[in-house]
């Protein structure tokens, strides 16, 4: 469909070029209702998106040369898996304006223009089609979320910033060498071409642990999810809500987006690996949950929980499993977000996130009180609410895929479950209370909260329209994936060629 | 001897302008001659006129010197640097005042010695633009008003200066026994195999080993850190950026040697990856900025050899390209040193703290600044280094890319560290000269920050200038069509 303008461009300029405009006012409340009526206006120009067809291709596609003798092309398009992550990113955008309306104190200014900087980029990474330009992009919101949690972060802020700058950007290096190698060998950067490639298995088996590298440390799973619990709780709370709602699913669309496609064969001869450290991350994530005394922690752990039933949805290949990574991503983003905000509401109230400082909440904050409720159901999948939807969903994957791997992830649900209540009982009724003097939620809390809920909801009772979105999208994913997953399989001991190359390079290098 | 005056505009105007400065070098105490008012000036006219020039092209002087794509590439990219340079040495604080007109003069000839060293396509040629070059910067490093550092390094410059040159000298020696002649064009053809020419890849390595001193590649950089901290801000920026130019404008000529696979290719690549590593290494523990961008610049040695060792037209474009990034980013960085060090003293990290209240506009140019070197997009930097990386994949070198790549996760700890004391720390350091927060400051680190930053989002006609020229190296004739896509 042509709207004779460039929408996914507009999207992605538009808040740089109203970042810009920042530097021109002065006082902190024009900055604050300057950014509320840019997301606002963002909301709005998204609005085209509607036009989406229910069909696999990619749409509101949009290609200029950008470096004709290298190949490198300005290419943006959304399809069905992309389109979620698009909405959600600007759907969040509001929402951290409004929880940080108060939260924020010194320069705001700056704080705003990373927040616009931010979203920018990250829209980027989700429209793009060329794996520079992606690549770029996926970069670019690097320096944005450093400064979101080494400015206006808690008291171990750098170490957190750093950690959360080295791990990531350690991770994408090697992301390159990839980028790089799949122009060499494929002749294009193209995503939607490389598509249509078959690579030799040798050449997949690197390309894929290179890029699963980048993603699972952005994910992340389990042995490299250290910087996010640093992360999530010296960050603001629009910073952890970013970096929940929005950061994480970017590891986890890459996978979707590169490595089952582009990698196929790889995907398959390592999915046996990707599974085992999904369902660790899930038991890890869930277990070390259940132990913190610090609530911001407790969600940043159940993060990675939760970013394990993705991982682990994506890496089943069946229709059940995939579909649910992508209502769990949804889901995640949603719900995770809103207990950010919550946390950095009742933060501002109590000054403390320890669980003994926030007590017996639920006689004097009733309406905070239910929300908190609302979203940790939501949260452990509680039927009726979006993440019913995607938990079951991954389940009926696992246990189609076997029955002993959708028995290791009953502990895991269990454990969500245990967790949640443990932190939300001692919130509602733990004594002695905390809160006697405290305002329950104002106007700006309401509206920031009624969002996410109403989602909640709508996900959990008819979850059919996001179905139509998504469905073509992976069924298109799963057909190309079994068509192309074992036709090129050329050794049957990729161990010893992998060792074989590494011995060969030393021995070139010497 | 076909001589062709149109040809060697640019130079013939630069000429002009650095022999004005001798005349005014001769100033008195009576007559002290105006240079800082009319030298920008006449610096950004040279640019131009190299920049109109850059279509420039034939032979003379009996095929040693050539004006081609590649020349004028590197011409244009060593006039910027020069009026960069001159405009930021022009708020030099620790300049002796009757000694101005001489720097500037010194400036100038070691400047003239790069642009012909950019045309020079024989080996004795470009030994005496370098050591055209190189003599002026020896008199130029201790040019600091009491401060005894600037003599140590002055001296350590010469000396180690004086060996690499040697070294160079005696390598020309056995390329000429071996190989009978000295034209790049000529040397082309000849087999540079150890097997075939034992003596003659020996002498090639030393005369390289006189270039990568210039370059400042490990194990040839043990000057380069010293010299930074001990000359003056302004001339660490013209050190730290402008012979390199040189360096590499002849690399890339001598690159058209260096097919993959033979002996010499692999010194240059494993040069290349120690350099790379050692140099990020060392900079991790440095506090003093300037130390710590000399030890930077050893890294960056090591980038650009992944393009030379490609064997390919569009390795040495790359490289080329890089070079010109390297300048770009390099001057900004020391641009914001000069002026954030008002009263001429070296900067250590923690006196970036607070830079951002202090001077928005310069703390915001270090961060461009900053990440073009680690080679985050959407910068100059990130450019030059895809393009390097992609030129080289796949030509027998990709443990030297994976090499490149992953001391890009090592440099951005102290890259980030710059970025760290402007942006997030709070406490100042009390009792320090404030950083120069005027228009000129600002505008200078401005500009220079948004050409990191608008030829990182749009590098295409540059580098199809780069790769044109790297490919009239190979002798593939280009049909000029102009920039854009």
């Amino acid at each position: 469909m042509d709207f004779g303008y460039p929408v996914l461009t507009i999207l992605i300029a538009f808040p740089l070029v109203a970042a810009c405009g920042l530097f021109f006012l002065r006082a902190p409340q024009v900055v604050r209702y300057y950014t509320m009526a840019v997301s606002l206006i963002e909301c709005l120009l998204a609005v085209p998106l509607s036009g989406f067809k229910l069909n696999a291709d990619f749409q509101f596609v949009e290609k200029i040369d950008w470096v004709h003798q290298w190949g490198l092309q300005y290419y943006l398009g959304v399809d069905g898996i992309s389109i979620l992550m698009v909405l959600l990113t600007i759907a969040v955008l509001p929402l951290c304006v409004m929880c940080s309306w108060t939260y924020i104190g010194k320069r705001v200014k700056e704080f705003h223009f990373c927040l616009l900087f931010m979203t920018a980029s990250v829209l980027g990474v989700f429209c793009a089609l060329d794996l520079v330009l992606f690549y770029v992009f996926w970069e670019a919101m690097l320096i944005p979320m450093y400064l979101l949690i080494a400015v206006w972060g808690g008291d171990d802020r750098k170490y957190a910033s750093l950690k959360f700058f080295l791990y990531t950007l350690a991770g994408s290096t090697l992301l390159l060498a990839a980028i790089v190698a799949f122009r060499i060998t494929g002749g294009t950067f193209s995503i939607p071409d490389l598509m249509q490639m078959n690579f030799s298995f040798r050449f997949q088996f690197w390309a894929f642990l290179a890029m699963a590298l980048a993603f699972a440390i952005k994910v992340p799973m389990f042995p490299f999810h250290t910087w996010l619990p640093a992360a999530h709780v010296q960050a603001p709370s629009a910073g952890s809500v970013i970096l929940a709602a929005v950061l994480l699913k970017m590891g986890t669309y890459g996978f979707l987006r590169f490595c089952l496609p582009l990698t196929p064969a790889a995907s398959e001869y390592f999915a046996p690996m990707m599974i085992a450290i999904s369902v660790v991350s899930i038991l890890y994530g869930g277990a070390i949950a259940l132990g913190q005394q610090d609530i911001k922690k407790l969600v940043a752990y159940s993060s990675v929980g939760h970013m394990g039933f993705v991982t682990l949805g994506i890496f089943l290949f069946n229709q059940r499993g995939v579909e649910g990574a992508l209502f769990q991503m949804l889901n995640h983003g949603i719900v995770t977000g809103a207990l950010f905000m919550m946390i950095g509401a009742v933060y501002e109230r109590s000054h403390s996130r320890e669980i003994s400082k926030n007590m017996g909440l639920g006689k004097y904050l009733p309406a905070f009180m239910f929300f908190w409720g609302l979203m940790a159901l939501a949260s452990f999948g509680f039927p009726g609410t979006n993440g019913f939807v995607g938990e079951i969903l991954v389940f009926i994957g696992a246990f189609e895929q076997s029955t002993i791997l959708g028995m290791l992830l009953v502990p895991g649900a269990l454990l969500a479950a245990a967790y949640m209540f443990r932190v939300s009982l001692k919130m509602a009724w733990g004594k002695p209370s905390t809160a006697k003097t405290w305002r329950d939620l104002n106007a700006r809390e309401w509206i920031y909260l009624t969002i996410p809920a109403v989602f909640v909801f709508w996900i959990g009772l008819a979850p059919t329209p996001f179905f139509k979105v998504i469905d073509p999208s992976i069924n298109k994913l799963l057909e190309d994936f079994d068509s192309r997953k074992v036709a090129v399989v050329e050794t049957v001991q990729p161990l010893q060629t992998a060792a074989a190359d590494v011995l060969n390079v030393t021995a070139e290098k010497e | 001897m076909n001589f062709n005056i149109t040809a060697l505009v640019p130079e013939l105007f630069f000429l002009c302008m650095v022999l004005a400065l001798m005349v005014q070098s001769l100033g008195s105490r009576e007559w002290k001659p105006p240079v800082e008012r009319w030298l920008p000036f006449g610096a950004c006219a040279a640019f131009f006129v190299t920049i109109t020039g850059f279509h420039l092209h034939g032979t003379m002087f009996w095929d040693v010197y050539k004006v081609d794509l590649m020349s004028q590439f590197f011409k244009i990219v060593i006039t910027f640097g020069f009026y960069v340079v001159v405009l930021n040495a022009s708020r030099q604080p620790t300049l002796a005042e009757g000694k101005r007109a001489d720097y500037y003069m010194l400036l100038g000839f070691s400047t003239f010695g790069l642009m012909l060293l950019a045309s020079s396509v024989e080996l004795i040629t470009i030994y005496l633009a370098l050591e055209l070059a190189s003599y002026s910067m020896y008199a130029v490093i201790p040019l600091r008003a009491k401060d005894k550092g600037a003599a140590e390094a002055g001296i350590k410059y010469i000396m180690f200066g004086a060996v690499a040159t040697a070294l160079a000298l005696y390598g020309l020696s056995y390329i000429m026994a071996t190989q009978h002649t000295t034209h790049i064009a000529e040397l082309m053809n000849k087999s540079w195999s150890f097997a075939d020419q034992p003596m003659a890849v020996v002498g090639l390595s030393l005369f390289l080993g006189g270039m990568f001193f210039k370059l400042a590649l490990f194990p040839f950089h043990f000057w380069c850190p010293d010299v930074y901290q001990g000359a003056s801000n302004e001339t660490a920026a013209f050190v730290a950026t402008m012979p390199k130019m040189g360096a590499i404008v002849v690399l890339c000529r001598l690159a058209v040697l260096l097919k993959p696979g033979l002996e010499i290719t692999t010194i240059l690549a494993v040069l290349g990856a120690l350099s790379m590593t050692f140099g990020n290494l060392s900079a991790l523990a440095q506090t003093d900025i300037k130390r710590l961008l000399g030890f930077s610049s050893v890294a960056h040695a090591g980038y650009i050899m992944v393009g030379l060792v490609s064997g390919t037209p569009e390795g040495i474009g790359a490289a080329a390209f890089y070079g010109m990034a390297y300048l770009v980013m390099n001057l900004l960085v020391f641009w914001i040193v000069s002026r954030v060090a008002s009263d001429g003293r070296n900067l250590k990290l923690t006196d970036l703290n607070g830079l951002y209240k202090k001077a928005p506009a310069l703390a915001f140019s270090l961060a461009a600044g900053a990440f073009a070197l680690v080679g985050l997009p959407p910068t100059m930097g990130f450019m030059g280094k895809f393009f390097l990386i992609t030129s080289a994949w796949d030509h027998g070198y990709n443990w030297l890319v994976i090499t490149l790549v992953l001391n890009s996760a090592i440099a951005i700890y102290y890259y980030l560290s710059l970025f760290r004391h402007a942006f997030t720390e709070e406490t100042t350091p009390s009792e320090v000269a404030p950083p120069d927060n005027g228009w000129f400051a600002s505008a200078g680190a401005g500009m220079l920050a948004a050409a990191v930053l608008v030829i990182g989002m749009i590098p295409a006609p540059l580098f199809n200038f780069a790769i044109n020229a790297g490919k009239t190296l190979y002798g593939i004739t280009v049909t000029f069509s102009g920039g854009g896509h």
